[in-house]
């Protein structure tokens, strides 16, 4: 157990209450023993951290993060995946169950728990696959993954495959109680121009994918699924999580959801928010059709599912984080080797490693005025706390007596990233030597520290 | 012959050499126009009985192919054989590619093999892109990547309508198929752009880049415009330039038919006559006649397709010339 922390006069935002004060907060014994206040008696050894002109809030939660183990080790591992989720503020990540074998049944949800306990570092919250083998036929034993301790079920990096699959896990998972999350493209609209390597289209439909002679893909795959899901909605009741938002025309079908009524959540990435398809340009994210194509074009570290878009989607995608059409927000922390993007576009695999930039990104937009503060902390916290359901509401609160899961940040702190100093094994981020406004400096999981960075 | 273009450099600044050669969107005007004189004397070596001068001896060429071609690879081949530089072949079959080494490891060695430039067709587009970023001394030549570009068959096509025409300043050039998946048709965007001459692309919607069909959205090709209907498109046209029609478009269900393709986008006497009287017809090869081109035509007195190919040799000595020696002096 770690020596009492007792962080001075900070930012304090509490999403849970709407609260957002400097105060003082003292960490003891696992849970928050005490907020607000400068009095009180400091006990004996406590770690005393200046915390002024810094922000206290509850540890992020991530809904979305592959971590790759098992199957994927040269990737990442539940280890070296949750130490660089510590370094991102979470204190919480969600694994994908893309894995080998896929977390399809209770001995995988199992392993992942006993690996994430040696890890001892961070909370991991496995979702189950909806599929058998994510093969799009059979439904998994939902309730067995369940009790084993999934806390919901996709086939993420697939769609679920067809509606009636849907309906189906709608209604299975809806008695459950847990969320049905989807990725959302329509693989007979992404999946007609094969490039024949075996990997995913990454690049938005438009004058990037022309200009670059890349095959588009283009926000009706993904409009289409939303679409059918929320019709699904209706029809079959349940809960419904649209994974990585990024268009314009999705997001307007999960507004119009909400208006009805209809128990739908959705989260968006920081890339997504951050970043256009011009970034697949090379030179980060400059470009026009008038310059000249160069050897930094082609860049696979921007090569994502979905991809990123335009700029007005960009822009609908902050609208939607800031009206609260969009829960959460979730990395899609999506780690890989260097061999996996060194090689020509259509063969790379897609994702960005995500987790050591999403709050530096983030606060680009609080920074740029098109997000306040505290907003963005509740779609790091209470938001996606909500989308797992009223159990885990105490993993996004300051109330005292709660576990202490807690982030300390400096949101003005100028930091380059790095990508070869970053604890994930995953240093595939175009933002590699991008300067960022925004610094996890402490990172503290049911009390105990799982990153300090403090001292540099 | 034309004589050289004045190089349009700002007084007291000096153009690095060219390295690469990736696609014509980082070409200007005048350095198409240098590289096409010296394929006029190149062509001219080509003439000759005995077809070979030692302009790039001691230097090594890899052509790096690994997706099927017979002219590019040939024409390169040969180009490089003829200014004796040593040319050696790499495949997909025979070589380590088939036991899966990647594309940079398969580069990196050749550069550590101390090769000059590579030459590289590859599936994907992009590719020679990405060696280029990786490679540190060895230069590499785009010979056609994926449904992105083909510069070297470009420049042996403004080569053929400058023979031709002259000037391609205001000349109508018609690009008629499959735009979309063709190499081609970009690489030709770029450098008719450059060259002043205006672009018109026709053919199936389903085969149209959707970018360029949006309207009030940007387009990626600089300086075309759109004509689905060819006997409009081809009114008064300089060049007509037909692209190869690939079978399996059919079967991907991006033609009812290739009857109706054949009906409403082949080019033929009756569309010919159209055009301008002495309008050059064009085909980068290889040609499914009676497909996108009647078969009379193809072997008729308009088509430039084998003035394109002993072109397209004299066109590539003068590049790799000019990228082995720094100077587009000739030899």
């Amino acid at each position: 157990m770690s020596a009492p922390l007792l962080i001075r006069n900070a930012r304090l935002i509490d999403p849970s209450d709407g609260s957002d004060a400097v105060g003082d907060l003292l960490i003891k014994d696992g849970v928050i023993a005490r907020r607000g206040s400068a009095n009180g008696s400091v006990p004996d050894g406590t770690r005393v951290v200046d915390g002024t002109g810094m922000v206290v809030a509850p540890g992020f939660i991530d809904l979305h993060a592959h971590l790759r183990e098992p199957g994927g080790e040269d990737k990442e591992t539940i280890a070296t995946g949750t130490a660089a989720g510590a370094r991102g503020g979470f204190t919480t990540l969600c694994c994908m169950p893309n894995t080998t074998p896929t977390i399809d049944s209770a001995t995988v949800v199992e392993f992942i728990a006993r690996q994430a306990a040696d890890a001892g570092s961070i909370r991991v919250l496995p979702f189950g696959a909806v599929s058998r083998g994510r093969s799009g036929v059979e439904l998994t034993d939902m309730e067995e993954l369940a009790r084993a301790g999934a806390v919901g079920f996709t086939d993420d990096g697939n769609p679920v495959a067809t509606g009636h699959l849907m309906q189906m896990a709608l209604l299975y998972a809806g008695q459950l109680g847990l969320p049905v999350m989807d990725h959302c493209e329509d693989h007979s609209i992404t999946r007609a121009h094969s490039t024949g390597s075996g990997q995913g289209l990454g690049v938005n439909e438009g004058w990037v994918a022309s200009r670059l002679g890349l095959a588009g893909y283009p926000s009706a795959a993904e409009e289409s699924i939303v679409a059918r899901d929320i019709a699904l909605l209706e029809l079959a009741g349940g809960a419904l999580h649209i994974a990585h938002l990024s268009t314009a025309g999705g997001i307007a079908h999960v507004r119009r959801a909400k208006e009805r009524g209809l128990r739908v959540t959705a989260e968006a990435t920081p890339h997504h928010l951050t970043m256009t398809e011009a970034w697949v340009l090379g030179a980060h994210g400059r470009g026009s059709p008038d310059e000249a194509l160069g050897a930094a074009s082609y860049e696979t570290r921007a090569k994502v599912s979905p991809p990123l878009r335009a700029e007005t989607d960009r822009q609908a995608l902050v609208e939607a984080l800031a009206d609260g059409t969009v829960d959460a927000v979730a990395t899609d922390h999506a780690p890989h080797t260097f061999a996996d993007k060194a090689v020509p576009f259509d063969e790379a695999t897609v994702g960005l490693s995500v987790l050591e930039t999403a709050l530096g990104s983030l606060m680009g937009l609080v920074h740029g005025g098109a997000l306040d503060l505290p907003t963005l902390v509740q779609r790091l916290t209470a938001g996606p706390a909500s989308v797992l359901g009223e159990r885990y509401a105490d993993l996004a609160t300051l109330r005292k007596g709660t576990p202490a899961d807690v982030v300390l940040f400096d949101p003005d702190e100028s930091w380059v990233v790095d990508a070869a100093s970053f604890a994930s094994k995953g240093k595939n981020t175009p933002l590699d030597g991008e300067t960022l406004v925004g610094r996890v400096k402490l990172t503290v999981a049911g009390g105990e520290i799982a990153f300090d960075g403090l001292a540099s | 012959m034309t004589t050289r273009a004045p190089v349009e450099a700002a007084p007291g600044t000096s153009v690095a050499p060219r390295r690469h050669v990736l696609d014509l969107d980082d070409f200007s005007a005048s350095e198409i126009h240098v590289l096409l004189d010296s394929a006029e004397a190149m062509r001219e070596v080509l003439g000759r009985s005995i077809k070979k001068v030692p302009s790039l001896r001691g230097k090594v060429v890899v052509t790096l192919f690994l997706e099927p071609s017979t002219r590019t690879r040939v024409s390169f081949e040969q180009a490089g054989k003829m200014l004796s530089a040593d040319v050696i072949n790499v495949g997909e079959t025979g070589s380590s590619a088939e036991k899966g080494e990647s594309l940079l490891n398969t580069a990196l060695t050749l550069q550590a093999m101390r090769a000059d430039l590579i030459v590289l067709r590859h599936p994907h587009s992009g590719a020679p892109y990405f060696l280029a970023r990786h490679l540190t001394s060895t230069a590499v030549v785009n010979a056609g990547d994926g449904m992105h570009a083909h510069p070297t068959q470009a420049l042996l096509d403004l080569m053929t309508m400058r023979r031709h025409l002259g000037s391609l300043e205001g000349a109508k050039v018609v690009i008629v198929g499959d735009v979309l998946h063709s190499r081609v048709a970009r690489s030709n965007a770029f450098g008719l752009a450059a060259s002043g001459a205006s672009v018109v692309l026709c053919g199936p919607p389903t085969m149209m880049p959707l970018d360029l069909l949006r309207p009030g959205g940007t387009p990626s090709l600089p300086n075309v415009t759109l004509e689905p209907d060819l006997d409009a498109a081809i009114e008064d046209a300089d060049v007509v330039m037909t692209l190869r029609l690939q079978a399996e478009r059919q079967a991907a269900g991006m033609l009812p038919s290739l009857r109706e393709y054949t009906r409403r986008w082949q080019v033929n006497e009756a569309r010919m006559s159209r055009a301008k009287p002495g309008a050059l017809l064009m085909h980068p090869g290889p040609m499914n006649e009676g497909v996108e081109i009647a078969s009379s035509l193809a072997h008729g007195g308009s088509s430039q397709i084998e003035e394109q190919v002993t072109n397209g040799v004299a066109l590539r000595m003068a590049l790799l010339y000019q990228l082995l020696t720094g100077t587009e002096e000739r030899p």
